[in-house]
Formats: C-alpha cells, sequence, structure tokens
C-alpha cells in the first residue's frame, strides 16, 4: 500500500474523511523532506496517525507528552547538534498543546534560540478529546466547554495571538498559512526550516467533525476563512509583516453559516448584533494587515 | 586519587567522566551545586556537551527525552518539588525505554515547604519504572552514576536511572572521595549505543499509543528489565569493584548482621550513623546489625529475606511516608518476610531534616525489642 509513493506521511492513518490536519501532516512532511525528525504533541494527529504497531509516519518521529514537544525537539536538537548530524527538527503540534497547555516549554525554547520549525496545526479546540475550548477558538464559536445556550453565544473571546507572541521572542521567521493553499504552505515550511533558529508556522486546518460540516467541504472552508477575513495567510521576518494574502473580501456570514459550532447565531434566529460583533474582527483583520483588494468601479 | 570535597562536587565530577553529551540543567535546592558544576565544566571545555539551561524541570527531564531518543547519553539532576514537576515526564521516559541518568538530591515535600532532607520525592516516584540507587555517603554517590549508566543503557535493560544522594546531609558535606579517572571510566563506561534512535536513515516512531490490545505487554517488558536488571547491576557492580576497588554488585549490605538479633533496615546516610551507633550498642553487649538497601529498584525481597532469616526482630527506617499507610519501606519488607514469623518493625523519622542521632537509634532498638508496633519516631509531643 505504501511502497508505491513518496509520501512521507502516508495514506493508512486512521484521520476522519476531510481531515485538515491530516492533509497539513501530508504537506508539511512533503516540505520539509526525508531529512527530518519529526516532534508531535498527543492530540488527534498522535492518536489518528500512530496506533501501535502502526505509523503514518515515514520520517523518524517521537511523540512523548501533550505539552512538551518544543523541550523534546530542544532535547533532540541538541543531541543531532552534538553529534554533527544534519537532520532538521519539524514539530507539529495542535492548537491546544501550542497556545495553552506547551506555552511555558515554547515560550523557553523559543527564548533559547533551538534551530526547529515549530508547525500548529490549529483546528480551533481540543478535537481529540471531544472539541473543548481552547485559547485558539474563535469567537461565538460553540464548543462543548463553551457551549451556546439561552445566555450564551458560545466563546466568549477571541483567539490568542500566538505568532505575535513569538515574534515577540525575536523568532527570525513567523507564518501562518492555510490548508486551502498547498502551494503558500509548502512555500512558507521550507522557508521555516531554511531559516536558522526557532521558527513558527500556523497552519489554518478545519476540523469537520469539530466544525461541523461534510468532510468534502474542508477546502472550500479553509478559503472562506480567507475570504472573510477571519484568518490572514502573512509572513513576520524579523518581527515585521512582509507578505500578507489579499483578497476581495466576502461578509463573515458566508463563512459562518457553512458551519454546525455558528448555528446559534442563525437559528433559532439571527443574532444580528454577534455577526456584526464577527465582522468587526474580521474589519479589524483587514485594516491591521491590509489584505482588502481594491476594485475599480464597476462601468455602467 | 583521595580528595576532600563536597558531594555535589564528587558527583558533578563523576558524571564528567561519564561524558554525557546532553545536559539539561535548572535549579534547585539542594541539587543547584552539581548543575554549576558542569556549567564550569563545559565553559572551561573540560567537558563536551550541549549544556540546556531549561526554564523549569519538567522541560529539563524532556529535553533529555528527546536527546536520548536521538543518541545522545543524556543526565540532569533534581530534587523534591522539581521532580513532581517531572513525574509525567518521568513515567514517560521510562515507558519509552530511555538510560536517562538522573541525580536526586533527596529533599521533602511541600506543604509545609521544606528544603531539607527526606527522601520521600524518590520514594513517590517508585513505581515510575525508574532504576533508584541510594548512596550511603559521597564515595557511592560518585560510584553509582558510574555504574548506573553501565547498567541503565545495558541493551536488556534499558531503562532510566535516579541516582539518590540525601539533600544536605550529602550534597553539601566535605568529605574525602577517591576520585575516579577519565582513563578507567572510559574503560568501564563503553559509548552510548541505543539499540533504537531517532534517525532519517532509518526512522522509526518513539512514544505510539497502545490500545487495551497491546499496553499490558509493555508494562509487563518493563517490569522483567527491572527484574533482569538485578544481575546486570551484580555483574555490572563486579566490574566495577574489579577495577576501582569497590565491589557494588549486592543490591543490599549487612553490617554485623551475620549474628545479630536485631537487624536495622534503612537507606542513604541514615546508614553511616547507624554503623557508628552499631558498634556502641555493640560494645555494650547488643547483638545489633544492618541491612543496608542500596538499590530500592528493582527491590531485593529475596536476598533481603535471605540475609535476614537468622533474626528475632526488623526495625525498618523510613524517610518517607505513604500517608494513610505505612513507610515505603516497610510494606516492601513484610511483603520480603511473608509466611516468615520475624516480627518487622516501622519508624518513620526524620522528615523534614529533623536530625538522627545515635540515642535515637539506641531508643528505636529498645522500642524494637518490647515496645509496641509501626510509629513515627521523635515526634515533639507538645506540637501535637
Amino acid at each position: 500500500m505504501t511502497e508505491n509513493t513518496c509520501e512521507l506521511f502516508d495514506c493508512g492513518h486512521r484521520a476522519c474523511g476531510g481531515c485538515g490536519a491530516a492533509l497539513a501532516a501530508r504537506l508539511v512532511t512533503k516540505a520539509a523532506g526525508k531529512d527530518s525528525i519529526f516532534v508531535s504533541s498527543t492530540g488527534c494527529m498522535e492518536v489518528f496517525s500512530t496506533p501501535y504497531p502502526e505509523t503514518a509516519w515515514k520520517v523518524p518521529w517521537i511523540h512523548s507528552l501533550f505539552e512538551n514537544a518544543a523541550a523534546i525537539a530542544s532535547g533532540v536538537e541538541a543531541s543531532l547538534k552534538k553529534q554533527g548530524r544534519k537532520e532538521k527538527v519539524v514539530i507539529m503540534a495542535g492548537d491546544g498543546a501550542t497556545f495553552d497547555i506547551g506555552m511555558i516549554c515554547i515560550s523557553g525554547a523559543f527564548e533559547r534560540g533551538h534551530d526547529f520549525t515549530y508547525v500548529c496545526y490549529d483546528n480551533e479546540a481540543y478535537m481529540n478529546t471531544g472539541i473543548q475550548r481552547s485559547g485558539a477558538t474563535p469567537y461565538d464559536a460553540s464548543t462543548t466547554t463553551s457551549p451556546a445556550g439561552k445566555c450564551s453565544f458560545g466563546n466568549k473571546r477571541q483567539k490568542k495571538d500566538m505568532p505575535a507572541i513569538l515574534a515577540a521572542h525575536g523568532a527570525p521567521y513567523v507564518a501562518t498559512t492555510s490548508i486551502a493553499y498547498p502551494a503558500d504552505l509548502l512555500q512558507k515550511v521550507e522557508k521555516a526550516i531554511a531559516t536558522p533558529g526557532p521558527s513558527y508556522v500556523q497552519v489554518h486546518a478545519p476540523c469537520c467533525t469539530g466544525w461541523g460540516f461534510e468532510g468534502e467541504q474542508t477546502i472550500a472552508i479553509a478559503k472562506l476563512a480567507i475570504e472573510t477575513g477571519l484568518w490572514v495567510n502573512y509572513e513576520m521576518i524579523e518581527g515585521k509583516v512582509t507578505k500578507v494574502k489579499k483578497v476581495v473580501r466576502k461578509p463573515v456570514e458566508e463563512y459562518l453559516k457553512t458551519q454546525k459550532r455558528f448555528r446559534h447565531l442563525f437559528k433559532p434566529k439571527r443574532q444580528d448584533a454577534e455577526i456584526a460583533a464577527i465582522q468587526a474582527i474580521a474589519d479589524k483583520n483587514a485594516e491591521k494587515f491590509g489584505i482588502d483588494i481594491k476594485l475599480p468601479p464597476k462601468k455602467e | 586519587m583521595m580528595e576532600i570535597t563536597e558531594g555535589s562536587h564528587a558527583v558533578a565530577e563523576a558524571v564528567r567522566l561519564c561524558r554525557p553529551q546532553v545536559i539539561s540543567a535548572y535549579p534547585i535546592t539542594p541539587q543547584t551545586h552539581i548543575v554549576e558544576a558542569l556549567a564550569e565544566f563545559v565553559a572551561n571545555c573540560q567537558l563536551d556537551a550541549e549544556y540546556i539551561t531549561v526554564e523549569n524541570e519538567l522541560s529539563a527531564l524532556s529535553a533529555c527525552v528527546g536527546a536520548s531518543a536521538a543518541g545522545s547519553r543524556t543526565y540532569s539532576a533534581t530534587t523534591s518539588q522539581g521532580l513532581m514537576l517531572m513525574a509525567e515526564v518521568c513515567f514517560n521516559a521510562a515507558g519509552m525505554r530511555l538510560p536517562i541518568v538522573m541525580s536526586i538530591a533527596n529533599r521533602a515535600m511541600g506543604a509545609p515547604l521544606s528544603i531539607w532532607n527526606d527522601q520521600q520525592d524518590s520514594i513517590s516516584l517508585r513505581d515510575s519504572g525508574w532504576l533508584q540507587f541510594y548512596a550511603e555517603d559521597n564515595q557511592e554517590a560518585t560510584d553509582l552514576h558510574v555504574l548506573a549508566y553501565k547498567v541503565a543503557e545495558d541493551h536488556s535493560i534499558q531503562l532510566p536511572a535516579f541516582v539518590c544522594f540525601d539533600g544536605f546531609i550529602l550534597s553539601h558535606t566535605y568529605e574525602p572521595v577517591d576520585m575516579l579517572t577519565q582513563e578507567d571510566v572510559d574503560k568501564y563506561l563503553p559509548k552510548f549505543n541505543p539499540l533504537e534512535r531517532l534517525d532519517a536513515a532509518d526512522p522509526i516512531s518513539f512514544g505510539m499509543y497502545a490500545t487495551p490490545d497491546y499496553y499490558l505487554e509493555f508494562r509487563y517488558e518493563m517490569d522483567q528489565a527491572q527484574k533482569r536488571a538485578k544481575a546486570v547491576i551484580a555483574k555490572a557492580g563486579k566490574e566495577f569493584g574489579a577495577m576501582f576497588g569497590r565491589d557494588y554488585s549486592a543490591l543490599i549490605e549487612g553490617y554485623r548482621l551475620e549474628d545479630a538479633d536485631t537487624a536495622i533496615i534503612a537507606m542513604g546516610s541514615i546508614c553511616g550513623t547507624i554503623k557508628d551507633s552499631i558498634d556502641e550498642m555493640r560494645a555494650e553487649g547488643k547483638k545489633v546489625g544492618l541491612l543496608k538497601i542500596r538499590v530500592f529498584r528493582p527491590f531485593p525481597g529475596e536476598e533481603i529475606a535471605k540475609m535476614l532469616s537468622h533474626v528475632k526482630r526488623v526495625a525498618v527506617l523510613d524517610k518517607n511516608i505513604s500517608l494513610g499507610a505505612k513507610g515505603a519501606t516497610v510494606m516492601e519488607i513484610r511483603n520480603a518476610l511473608y509466611g516468615s514469623s520475624i516480627p518487622v518493625k516501622g519508624y518513620v523519622l526524620g522528615l523534614g531534616g529533623r536530625d538522627v542521632r545515635k540515642r535515637d537509634l539506641k531508643e528505636i532498638v529498645a522500642l524494637c525489642e518490647k515496645g509496641p508496633g509501626d510509629q513515627f519516631y521523635g515526634l515533639r509531643k507538645e506540637l501535637i
């Protein structure tokens, strides 16, 4: 089954059909190449890719705990350095492992300046444990620990700005990307790996099970996140934003209505004030990163 | 060569001679002098190692896990609160069969906060899969590090090891220590050559998840490795004796135990005080002996039972307490002596650095001869 392919994250894993994280793993390993060592945190990806005695990884791979991938990678990198080995160290961890429980290890590892690339596959909640909110969950998303109800519209906070936090650590290369733009993802991961020191790439990776949509919609929904300005693809080199994906923006509603996690904003009745608040988040992103393409006025 | 040196420095020197390739360090009293000394070695090119100054103990051990899996000999040191912060990684490192060696400068657990010695910290991780060595003095603390690497890295074992030595009582005390030489340690301890490692040329997965169809066997294999470690320690300890003149082939040691009526069982630096008090008691005609436990995991239960077969009573000293039950050692001893009629009495003492003096040991022997059973010894009644 696997012999004739050249994928380093191979078929035979147990992710849901349409899993954004699995696609991210395939693309990130492709960008990293075979001379790399992967470090994972506990989470969906670890579970669906390595049920003993099977593994989907055709690169060396290590998982230790939920919170310590950056510290494990620090040790791997130091060990390779001491041995004079040249493999690249790449972390693949989910948003819970990155935004929340792994923050101390990440901060320490970035401050020490180890040469690795940290890729966060961001599906905006704890999916492995059953869709609980994380620091990456967007405003108003309904999760099992931020459920929408009679007196709640779901998650009360906006996403934590992890790229800015890591740029503030002095990370030379920080980028955001999306599984909907594979060329962009490949190019950014390659660039991150080629940059000496600790780099960070945050990949938007929709989760059909957790967000509530059909698996064949994954790419379309990831694209809508970009097209509405709720997710922005950009690069930060030495802390300065250098490259931004520009779009002709669509109203956020077009993104929100595709997913069950935002269904309470439309049913039983439309929540105009909440939708407007989310539109304001997109508008703010657009202004901050300058993503809007100004179209010339239509001719009569 | 004999040198009067601080325990922590003697340990650091032994670790240096073992040529660890990756060291991770985080300060905590009373362990800090070790990692400070190692930092100086690295800064002065006396040790060619990657020295990672991590942000907490969880990362200290995690960095060792990553480095060991990638094929390097690794070292860290901690104690007490730091060890508890590592607890999750301890189980993980053992499960991944990574032969990390870590010094534990034994210290009490808070609350209340105490920086002083007992053995609650390492004892609390007795079920984590790590080998546990306990040193009586700074010579043993030095030697056991070299032995620990040899045993942990043996391909039939592949388990991490704690080398425990009492905080302050040993770590900060100057004693004469016969310092090892690089030439001898190089002859004794081969280069780290793990069976498996993270390697792009031969990719494998470390730390996968196991369903109920597989998990039980992993634990069985670890337990088997612990049990095999007894013979590996015996062999490595004997070789150590041949090379350095101090034989560590036995997991336990007797002192004037051959004809003793009362056996005291203990671990760590307290054994020195016990030996002195035994000499005094012997002079008074009391037939008292010591059984010192040098290796707590694997637990030498059968060996202990054999060595105690002739005694009339046993006093077990625990510098730890499994609250709501007993001291960890006394429970092990009762298990080892199951079916025997020898009375075993347990004494919890010395917690949080409370001194145990020769006269206390004499009193304990008297209590054991006729007093009641298990108890805390040395309580200040006015505080209760």
